[in-house]
């Protein structure tokens, strides 16, 4: 039995056409893209092909937009950094509390270092009040980031209104579209979005590589600095050919646009109907109706994620949860805490994120695997009694905390 | 994914007196307020005896959680109250063949609810003596609030104090941003400011750590004597360890009989470097000899 992928928010396999156009650049085309001789030339010709690929995808107004950079989490540094170097006078930061670490660990250490950070807070469906952002908007702020899509539930922020409130107010705004970016149809060029991050290994490209969008005109200072591929904007000598890949990955995202939407939707659908059906005490985080077309994540109470996920690889089946015991850090998901999601439910949180390489006869077996696996795990917890939850679950089992 | 031993990896896909035991006279219900995770021990203890004639459990939580609360029952199947409670969380731990660092503490929880249940069973009122803070030292399960107690109650000050002390650090030493984070908390709360400096390792400065330095016959004789704590453990399991060479930080051993190419040889060689590493205070590694790789081809062909 063929091992059941659906942990593609994690990372996704790289596709083989993308392999194979990236093969040549560790062989023949080995050259350095800022040489002059000819090796160096096509590569250059490469890379800038890559570039429109990837400005295409996003709907960018100009190819050198595009910064090419090591990975998502240097596009968000990068980003963060690079507003309040240029803008030294204003010491305010405004993001939210469901960021992926990748900007809330650097704005923890911000903190440290001075600087004043607001986190907009959520409800329980995940979603912001915009209030509570415009009183917020001020000249003392130098950046907003607000991510595009979320990593664990897959829902929207709307960055777009976003954006254009902290443009009216003078403030810059940046992305993290991570996750969005590749799933759902983008049209930069019409934002008021300067700074945009994406990351290769989700939409199956390699990993190690991303890009900060830069919209032209915005203020910037680089995070590294040295020789000047990126138009100075990024030093380091160009990943050929993972930049190669991810022009190849965009080119074929966007040829993929309309299946995503339709039919890795239908397919994600099938999915959460067909284990809510059959799983009780079940349901599906997040702001359900405004989400990306291939994520699921359903909290399964009175049980804890990580072995759920034991028991689904042994199916062959790969998802991940939203449990502390899960992350290393021992914190249940900062996300399904926000949301205010209870305890008892946010632990047994599961992420299921779908492809479009993911078939009907696999989201067919995952129905069919899934409450088996809740109903032998429930029977060892505490909380649940012969045939559901025992009476008033909170009271019959309140342990001693230590 | 968690490098699981078999054994935790078999006591959670197989969890042993699992559910609820209804004829228990003893119950203690514990969670752990690092990780969420909460569990119910259940006894029937002979009032007679003492001796635990039944165990149970039902657990909320993790893998390691479920596969520690399985080994608990087990081990403490047939024990009278007192001896019971002379159960660690290591030895949970070592009955699992050892946890990840960062699962330590679903061990804790174990015993834990022994002696809750215990208490329960005498009428006493159970509270908890220790509390968990954010994992910090991963090389030897340390926490945050064990460094932050310690630092306090002797004045630390410096993150060499710290290893020294705690051993918190004195591994890979990539936590030690943490440590000065603790540091720079502790030392305002008594007035004074963290001085960053840079920090000796145990295997320079090990003349000054407790002790002092050890030469080589001492070193030696040290290895041996935690090779000889294991090997009741191993013979246990039909097998048997021996030192060949001790070469700078490397110690060759030979691993015979039926450890010898076991799925656990590896992780058996993990835990007792682990052990190696504690009692000597620097970083040892553990290398199976080619002879002993040998034997075992020419045992299998
Ligand atoms: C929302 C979000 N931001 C940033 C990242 C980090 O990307 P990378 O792994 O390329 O650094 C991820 C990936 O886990 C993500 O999901």
């Amino acid at each position: 039995m063929d091992a059941i992928y659906l942990d593609n928010n994690a990372t996704t396999r790289v596709d083989p056409a993308v392999v194979e156009m990236m093969l040549p650049f560790f062989t023949e085309q080995f050259g350095n893209a800022s040489s002059l001789h000819s090796f160096g030339n096509k590569v250059g010709l490469a890379i800038k092909k890559a570039r429109m690929q990837v400005q295409e995808l996003l709907g960018a107004e100009h190819e050198s937009e595009i910064v090419f950079t090591s990975c998502g989490t240097e596009s968000d540094s990068t980003a963060i950094l690079s507003a309040l170097k240029a803008q030294p006078e204003r010491r305010e930061i405004i993001t939210t509390v469901l960021e992926h670490p990748a900007i809330l660990a650097l704005c923890t250490q911000l903190e440290k270092e001075g600087y004043t950070v607001h986190y907009l807070k959520v409800d329980d469906k995940g979603r912001l009040d915009l209030d509570e952002y415009k009183r917020l908007l001020s000249d003392k702020v130098a950046v907003v980031s607000v991510m595009w899509a979320n990593n664990e539930t897959g829902s929207y922020f709307p960055v777009l209104e976003m954006a254009e409130l902290a443009h009216a107010a003078g403030v810059m705004f940046h992305t993290d579209a991570v996750q969005a970016v590749g799933k759902i149809p983008m049209d930069l060029k019409s934002s008021k979005i300067d700074m945009l991050s994406l990351s290769g290994h989700k939409l199956h490209a390699p990993k190690g590589i991303g890009v900060l969008y830069l919209k032209r005109g915005t203020r910037f200072r680089p995070l590294l600095r040295g020789g000047h591929p990126e138009r100075g904007r990024r030093a380091g000598t160009e990943n050929s050919a993972s930049i190669v890949g991810l022009g190849k990955a965009c080119e074929m995202a966007l040829a993929a646009m309309d299946y995503e939407n339709t039919e890795v939707a239908r397919l994600r659908d099938k999915l959460e109907a067909g284990i809510l059906a059959r799983v009780p005490r079940s349901f599906a985080t997040g702001d359900v109706s405004n989400r990306l077309p291939n994520t699921s994540n359903i909290a399964f109470e009175f049980i804890e994620g990580e072995a759920i996920l034991l028991l689904l690889n042994k199916f062959g089946i790969a998802a991940s949860s939203g449990s502390a015991c899960t992350s290393g850090s021992l914190e249940p998901s900062h996300v399904m805490r926000a949301m205010g999601i209870p305890y008892t439910a946010a632990h047994g949180t599961v992420r299921f994120s779908l492809s479009r390489y993911t078939t009907e006869a696999e989201v067919d077996r995952v129905i069919q695997v899934v409450p088996e696996i809740v109903a032998q795990l429930r029977k060892l917890s505490p909380y649940w009694g012969e045939t559901g939850p025992v009476e008033e679950p909170d009271k019959a089992f309140a342990p001693t905390y230590a | 994914m968690w490098d699981y031993s078999d054994k935790v990896k078999e006591h959670f896909f197989s969890p042993r007196n699992s559910g609820v035991l209804n004829d228990a006279n003893a119950v203690g219900d514990v969670g752990s307020i690092s990780c969420g995770d909460a569990l119910r021990l259940m006894l029937k203890v002979n009032p007679e005896t003492e001796v635990i004639e039944d165990a149970h459990f039902q657990t909320f939580g993790c893998g390691s959680a479920i596969a520690s609360s399985s080994a608990l029952t087990e081990i403490i199947k047939g024990m009278k109250l007192d001896d019971a409670l002379k159960v660690s969380n290591q030895d949970i731990a070592d009955y699992l063949d050892g946890l990840p660092p960062e699962k330590m503490h679903c061990s804790v929880m174990g015993r834990e609810a022994l002696q809750a249940a215990i208490a329960n069973y005498r009428g006493e009122e159970w509270s908890d003596d220790h509390e968990e803070g954010a994992l910090i030292c991963k090389c030897f399960a340390i926490d945050a609030v064990m460094i932050e107690d310690t630092v306090r109650a002797n004045k630390l000050s410096t993150v060499e104090d710290v290893i020294n002390y705690t051993k918190a650090g004195g591994g890979c030493s990539s936590c030690h941003e943490g440590i000065e984070e603790i540091l720079v908390k502790v030392l305002a709360e008594r007035g004074e400011t963290f001085q960053a400096g840079p920090v000796k390792m145990k295997e320079e400065n090990a003349q000054n750590g407790k002790g002092g330095k050890l030469n080589n016959l001492q070193r030696i004789r040290r290895i041996e004597m935690v090779l000889e704590s294991v090997r009741p453990q191993l013979q246990r399991d039909h097998g048997d360890i021996e030192l060949v060479d001790v070469d700078g930080k490397t110690v060759y051993v030979n691993m015979t009989g039926a450890c010898a190419g076991c799925q656990m040889e590896a992780l058996t060689l993990q835990g007792i470097q682990q052990k190696l590493m504690e009692e000597l205070g620097e970083m040892i590694k553990i290398v199976p000899t080619k002879a002993g790789a040998y034997a075992r081809a020419a045992s299998q062909a």
